[in-house]
């Protein structure tokens, strides 16, 4: 039996050899794999042990990390939920978004410009902390827009044109980012999972990185620049006046939003079409100008473009391959045309800014713990798609769509405020989506607006833009003018 | 008595005393002065300071381990000199990582604290296996009753599937007893069942032998002789198919095989044996969902499918990370985060171990597991009695499964199963059982020295 014996001691030889090269497989083969894994949160934790640097909007943190007695070492505690869409949020157990995400070298301490605070802390102990980010949100504007658009869905952005500071960023509805910061497992996992299954959406920032939007007549500022820019074109060009419009080779009419047609005669401008905010022309001009004319326009401005503020947002579009019909569609930002309403900032930005669109920026500054300054990016030019000739023209026509035509609720008394309004069909039934974009005051901008409301305000498509956005556009404009 | 026989006397009382026996007191010193260590650098790294605390983790082990050593000086003199270190290393280890985890659960502001009670229950079952030393003074009684054994032992495998009193844990129904106090009778199962194969294969070892005919060269025994092995094959099944415990299913499968082929010298039962394993596991996995997820878990544990879902391959992977974590030689004891792994303390103990002590750690683990195994190998080597030879060799053998099934589990070799890590893991019955297992084995080996003489 002894043969049998020794033969087993080799078997069990041989399973324990088995189980040294799968220790050795995972403990040195693997590591790196296993390391890098999003899921693991060791990688994380590593960074737990440093106290994570504020946020900071308007000389106050908005976000800070607070010393507990866990694992965890620190709790992150968010002061309000307006800022929520910008900040995002920095979980143990659900991942980090937003500022959290984009800058989390500096928050967390790591970024190579705090070398020698790293080197100092292993020589005499003081631990790292993580650098402060300073927003350029103005906290007047962004509690403005967050009150004015009240319990709708949808988003503003504002915008200083001549440096792209961004001044406010909302998102509605939003979550509360430190029900996902807590030190619970199942607290986080339940809050996680019901912002998830919520078919609102508050996890997205709608105002860059939703679902993008029909835009509507604002994207006919996109179309007149094209016009303009071509050299075809003036302010006065004239079109047909119909009161229908077949698209070329199809049966499909397209009316204007009145329902006749654009004003009195036979003929109208384009300064009037724009004012009055009329489909047919725009249709007209699309089909003339055609499609490739349009989305260079378009691409100038920043469609197909992330743009990095330094958060992504989500490429806008001007679609590829269209018929003649749908050109005309796309005139008035039907059709498949998609948008986020910071690319509409944008382009309207260029308007207010005499053609130059500055980068969009978030941050303001990034400040180490020992007061050096890190970061301070400075206004950069993202594109000059427009001459300042073809700004001042459509700046005059904004002007005029507030004071006479179709934008009046965005009036501001003694303030001259540029604007368009937008109200895109989304689907037979389905309710609109309403926009406003513009600045003020007109002749020296500090600010661009732009506002989105999701399923029509809630009343279908009895909304307008002018009735639901142009109001909330015009408290955050005087809350940047006071 | 005169001067000169006294002096003649003393060499022979000195050898009374083998030098293991001296030896093991040795080694017994030296695992203590490594488990206080052990708790020392926890403390240090956890809470900053050392605390009198540490004695209660160190010092009713280290007591209960010298007892034990005593019992062996004064019951079985020539008993194996390494087993009860090594298993006390084990055991020692354990409650150390076990007492780090409650330093995380306490930080964290949980209350499911184990350390105390796996303290307490090591020390029950040493006494426990110092009890039995002392009792039976010679194992060859447990030959008269294989019977006994083998019905016992079903009648405990049966019994978590039992009404009222069964229990069913993360799927796999392996316990009795109520949420306060539980207990795994299979542990206790897997001795008796070494006892009554062990017994009965002694008895009928010639027939089972028996050359039968050749199939294409194989040979292959004699029908009638297959019949047990049959029976057994579909015993384990339909464990797997009760329990929900493809482990405990193997552990039992593969200790009869082993014993078969040891009492035989037919490779041909090992052989036919895996065949029929495989193809029993193959074919549950079809017919039974638990079986198949297990199966999809352990080929594709990373997917992001088999990670979200629950009762997923979650608790796989994050013991990978954590041992991925350890690196070679580890984060320290206290450096890392086993507390993120579920069931740190008992299923997952050997991940744990292994992301705080490393890959270093994790080769010295597995073998101390070896050489205990080796030692129990070397008992059944050199014992003169077949049915001690069998028994030795049964039971060292289902202590190196075990710990191949489940370390091989933790670390994705094999699916994953619901068996306990020896001495190591949180549990009383796991703990009894094995300290059980090595007071058999040191009684084996005591009475082998002895016969040998």
């Amino acid at each position: 039996m002894n043969r049998q014996v020794r033969r087993v001691g080799l078997m069990l030889t041989i399973m324990f050899i088995a189980l040294f090269a799968m220790a050795s497989s995972i403990q040195v083969i693997r590591t790196a794999e296993f390391y890098q894994d999003s899921r693991n949160v060791r990688a994380s934790f590593e960074t737990y042990k440093t106290q994570r640097g504020v946020i900071v909007v308007g000389g106050e943190a908005i976000v800070t990390s607070t010393a507990v007695n866990d694992d965890y070492q620190y709790l992150r505690e968010y002061e309000s939920v307006i800022y929520s869409p910008i900040t995002g949020y920095f979980s143990i157990f659900s991942g980090s978004t937003g500022i959290e995400r984009a800058m989390n070298t500096y928050l967390s301490g790591q970024s190579s410009a705090q070398f020698f605070e790293q080197i100092n802390a292993l020589l005499d102990g003081t631990p790292v902390t993580g650098a402060a980010v300073e927003l350029t949100i103005d906290p007047a504007a962004q509690r403005a827009a967050w009150d004015a658009l009240g319990n709708r869905k949808g988003a503003v952005v504002a915008i200083e044109p001549a440096t792209g500071r961004i001044l406010a960023l909302v998102s509605k509805p939003t979550f509360d980012a430190n029900l996902l910061a807590s030190h619970s497992f199942g607290d986080v996992t339940d809050a996680y999972q019901n912002y998830a299954e919520n078919e609102d959406d508050p996890l997205v920032n709608r105002a860059i990185a939703g679902d993008l939007y029909h835009p509507g007549s604002v994207f006919k500022l996109v179309v007149a620049s094209a016009a303009l820019e071509s050299g075809n074109y003036t302010v006065a060009s004239e079109f047909e006046n119909l009161s229908e419009y077949q698209l070329p080779g199809t049966s499909t009419v397209v009316k204007n939003s009145s329902g006749s047609s654009c004003g009195s005669g036979e003929m109208v401008t384009l300064e009037t079409a724009l004012i009055r905010s009329c489909n047919i022309p725009f249709a007209m001009l699309a089909v003339e100008l055609g499609q490739d004319r349009i989305r260079a326009q378009a691409e100038l401005m920043g469609f197909g473009d992330e743009v990095g503020i330094p958060l992504a947002v989500s490429p806008s579009i001007y679609p590829e391959d269209m018929d003649l019909a749908q050109t005309g569609l796309s005139g008035f930002g039907q059709f498949d045309v998609r948008v986020s309403p910071m690319q509409m900032a944008m382009v309207t930005a260029a308007i207010a800014n005499q053609g130059v669109i500055m980068k969009p920026q978030l941050i303001a500054t990034v400040v180490a713990s020992n007061l050096n300054v890190l970061s301070q990016p400075q206004p950069v030019v993202f594109s000059s798609p427009i001459s300042r000739q073809t700004a001042g023209f459509l700046t005059r026509m904004m002007v005029d769509s507030v004071e006479v035509g179709v934008a009046g609720r965005a009036g501001i008394s003694q303030v001259a405020v540029a604007g368009k309004t937008g109200t895109a069909e989304n689907g037979p039934a389905d309710p609109y989506t309403l926009w406003f974009t513009g600045f003020a005051p007109a002749e020296a901008p500090q600010v661009v607006v732009t506002v989105v409301v999701e399923d029509g305000g809630g009343i279908g498509q009895n909304g307008t833009g002018n009735q639901i956005a142009a109001p909330i556009a015009k408290a955050v404009m005087e809350a940047v003018l006071k | 008595m005169s001067n000169l026989s006294l002096t003649s006397a003393i060499p022979k009382l000195i050898r009374a005393v083998p030098r293991s026996r001296n030896f093991e007191a040795m080694l017994i010193f030296w695992v203590a002065g490594i488990q206080a260590f052990a708790l020392a650098q926890i403390q240090l790294s956890i809470l900053q300071v050392m605390t009198w605390e540490m004695l209660l983790y160190w010092a009713p082990p280290a007591v209960t381990a010298m007892i034990m050593h005593w019992v062996l000086r004064r019951y079985a003199v020539k008993a194996d000199g390494l087993m009860l270190p090594l298993s006390y290393l084990l055991n020692g280890l354990g409650i150390a990582i076990i007492y780090r985890l409650d330093l995380a659960e306490l930080a964290n502001g949980g209350t499911e604290l184990y350390a105390q009670r796996q303290v307490w229950l090591s020390c029950f079952a040493m006494l426990v296996a110092a009890l039995i030393i002392r009792a039976v003074p010679n194992h060859l009684a447990l030959r008269r009753f294989p019977f006994i054994s083998g019905l016992a032992a079903v009648v405990l495998l049966l019994l978590p599937a039992a009404p009222i009193i069964g229990r069913t844990v993360n799927g796999a129904t392996l316990w009795v007893g109520t949420d306060d106090l539980s207990f795994q009778p299979g542990e206790i199962a897997k001795i008796l069942l070494a006892i009554f194969f062990a017994g009965y294969l002694v008895s009928r070892q010639g027939s089972l032998a028996e050359i039968g005919s050749r199939v294409m060269g194989i040979r292959v025994p004699r029908a009638k002789d297959l019949g047990p092995v049959l029976l057994f094959w579909f015993a384990s099944l339909a464990v797997l198919v009760v329990q929900r415990d493809l482990g405990t299913s193997i552990l039992y499968f593969g200790l009869f095989l082993v014993m078969i082929y040891t009492a035989t010298g037919r490779g041909f039962y090992i052989g036919a044996g895996l065949v029929m394993m495989v193809t029993g596991t193959l074919v549950a996995s079809r017919f039974f969902d638990y079986v198949e997820r297990r199966f999809d878990i352990w080929l594709d544990p990373l997917s992001s499918a088999n990670y979200n879902s629950i009762g997923g391959s979650y608790q796989l992977v994050q013991g990978f990370f954590g041992m991925a974590n350890g690196d070679v030689i580890g984060t320290g004891l206290g450096g890392g985060f086993p507390q993120l792994i579920p069931l740190a303390e008992s299923d997952f103990i050997f991940a744990a171990l292994g992301e705080e002590l490393g890959l270093a750690g994790v080769f010295v683990i597995l073998s101390v597991y070896l050489l205990l195994v080796y030692r129990g190998l070397r008992i059944a080597n050199s014992h003169p009695d077949d049915f001690s030879k069998l028994l030795s060799l049964g039971l060292s053998f289902v202590i190196g499964l075990q710990v191949f099934v489940v370390a091989g589990g933790v670390m994705g070799l094999l699916p994953l199963t619901g068996l306990t890590t020896p001495f190591l893991a949180a549990g009383g019955s796991s703990l009894l059982a094995n300290w059980a297992i090595i007071a058999l084995l040191l009684i084996i080996s005591d009475s082998s020295l002895r016969s040998n003489r």
